[in-house]
């Protein structure tokens, strides 16, 4: 741990790291917990396995790999929300064909590109070590999009979230909402791929906001804690995976899937002493 | 507000000859139905009858394959937002991590377009809907942790603060008991002096108190109107329901509200 701390000091890489863990925090601190209540999971980890498709088409005509990505996330997100949206009960098998068909696109084109089989590792995986600085920008700049558009609609978010049919009543826009909010979640996950590649996002988008759902009452408060514990993950994660030469991203994933397990132990062992001492649980119909 | 029902208004409600089926299966036939404002009318009928279906294409959150439903003169989705909706089962999951006070603001939405937090108004409005609830104490408390009476407290909240002139409620009272069934209603009651109310109820027997008018529906309408038809016929419908709608049906006339269409179909 301590050859880290001096590390981070020598190294301009580490600090670039440990920089694209805080940005790639807030994204799965604001929209994880959406993903979580709103249970849409297996979307976004279909909106990011989609993307190495755009990906791989990028890097074969030679233009940029996370523009490609950025239209692949967009453009998925915006077919499973209208899919939804138009025949509700197949969506989980268009999901998991987007799912497949993303990928077998993306090493499709990656074999046909000369000289960048390598790279797919990091696509899958991630290397938050080797992040540019013009990728930090780029995260910034998702970042900041993001904190804007929840900033503003969250109340309408939530209210979507929470129970379309009553939105639709008080006259919300629930269609246009929805799939506003599966464009957030496409762009968070092109914000976290960079850290911890398409295959771990899904864990990053919603361990910490499930985590921080065990403890807190509201989506606000989840949004905080969620940020706040991505950020302590993808640190400690980075930190931990230096000494020993541990690649970056799966240490940040079993790390937040280890604090999850400990999470819902403990709030399970706590709800129980709960209800003993309550007298046999009177209290807690559900 | 209070004085949106004049006299000289459109009917609360306006329905005429209106059809509608999932897929082939036939709901609703030829449905007659004027709810003038200040009404307060039972819907009763056995199950899938279509009361919740009435309700459902009301609100517009169903299209009628035929027919014609005006709501304040309006079409359903243009008048939704003056309608205050109490479902049946709350569209929510119970373990969402709300407090009670923001499933209330819920209802706000509809009244302006504006981004950005709850307003102070707002949360004064939300406050004093659950005060006519007599539910002011929960207000900080998990959706999650509420009983069936206090949910449905919750819910009539959350309906009544979005200032509506009309109350469409769908069985208020299933899932509580009788003592509370009876102050629900009294808040409906309450309620009826300022606005028109629709409710759906399986307790033909109960309800007859306090509306003005029972509606039977099975697919399609017979009205009453409660000083027509004396409790011991009240109880008899509800006892062995489908068959005495059947007979009303033949026999009662229909009222100048209502009009009782298909005397060619039975009933299913």
């Amino acid at each position: 741990m301590a050859e880290f701390f001096t590390a981070l000091g020598a190294q301009a890489f580490l600090r670039q790291a440990l920089l694209a863990g805080l940005l790639a925090s807030l994204g799965c601190g604001l929209i994880g917990p959406f993903v979580v209540v709103k249970r849409i999971a297996f979307l976004a980890g279909g909106i990011a396995h989609s993307v190495l498709g755009g990906m791989g088409a990028a890097l074969y005509f030679g233009f940029d790999p996370l523009l490609g990505a950025l239209i692949a996330a967009v453009v998925s997100a915006l077919l499973i929300g209208w899919v939804r949206l138009t025949w509700r009960t197949r969506e989980d098998t268009a999901i998991g064909a987007l799912w497949a068909i993303g990928m077998a696109v993306g090493i499709l084109f990656i074999s046909r590109t000369p000289g960048y089989t390598t790279d797919l590792m990091s696509f899958l995986f991630g290397n938050i070590l080797l992040v540019p600085t013009r990728e930090l920008w780029f995260m910034a700049a998702l970042d900041l999009l993001l904190l804007v558009v929840v900033g503003l609609g969250y109340r309408h978010f939530i209210a979507v979230t929470f129970d379309e049919e009553f939105a639709r009543l008080r006259g919300l826009p629930v269609a246009v909402l929805y799939l506003l909010l599966l464009v957030l979640v496409a762009l968070t996950v092109v914000l976290m791929i960079q850290v911890v590649g398409l295959i771990l996002v899904i864990a990053l988008l919603t361990l910490p906001a499930a985590v921080a759902g065990q403890w807190t009452h509201s989506i606000t408060a989840m949004m905080v804690t969620a940020t706040l514990l991505g950020a302590g993950l993808t640190s400690a994660g980075l930190a931990l995976s230096y000494t020993p030469d541990l690649p970056p991203g799966p240490t940040i994933i079993l790390l937040a899937g280890a604090l999850y397990l400990v999470s819902a132990l403990v709030a399970v062992a706590l709800r129980r002493r709960r209800m003993v001492s309550a007298g046999g649980g009177a209290k807690t119909q559900t | 507000m209070n004085d949106a029902a004049a006299t000289s208004t459109p009917a609360a409600i306006e329905v005429a000859g209106l059809c509608f089926a999932y897929g082939e299966v036939p709901v609703l036939e030829d449905v007659h139905l004027t709810v003038a404002p200040g009404e307060f009318l039972g819907v009763v009928g056995p199950n899938a009858g279509g009361k919740s279906t009435l309700l459902k294409l009301i609100l517009g959150l169903q299209k009628p394959s035929a027919g014609r439903i005006r709501v304040f003169g309006e079409p359903p989705r243009r008048a939704r937002k003056r309608s205050g909706y109490v479902p049946q089962y709350p569209g929510f999951p119970r373990d969402f991590p709300i407090s009670v006070e923001d499933v209330v603001l819920m209802g706000r939405f509809g009244l302006g377009w504006r981004l950005g937090p709850w307003t102070r108004a707002d949360r004064r409005a939300a406050a004093a809907a659950l005060r006519e609830v007599e539910a002011l104490d929960l207000r900080e408390r998990q959706i999650g942790t509420l009983s069936g009476g206090q949910l449905q407290r919750v819910l009539l909240a959350r309906a009544l603060v979005g200032e509506p002139r009309l109350l469409i409620l769908d069985e208020p009272t299933a899932n509580i008991d009788q003592r509370l069934e009876g102050e629900i209603f009294e808040l409906l009651a309450q309620l009826n002096r300022r606005l028109t109310i629709v409710v759906v109820s399986h307790d033909i027997a109960f309800i007859s108190a306090y509306v003005s008018r029972v509606a039977c529906l099975n697919r399609t309408l017979v009205c009453h109107t409660t000083d027509s038809i004396d409790g011991q016929t009240i109880q008899d419908l509800y006892g062995e329901h489908v068959r005495h709608i059947h007979h009303a049906h033949d026999q009662s006339e229909p009222l100048a509200t209502a009009a009782a269409g298909g005397q060619q179909h039975g009933h299913g």
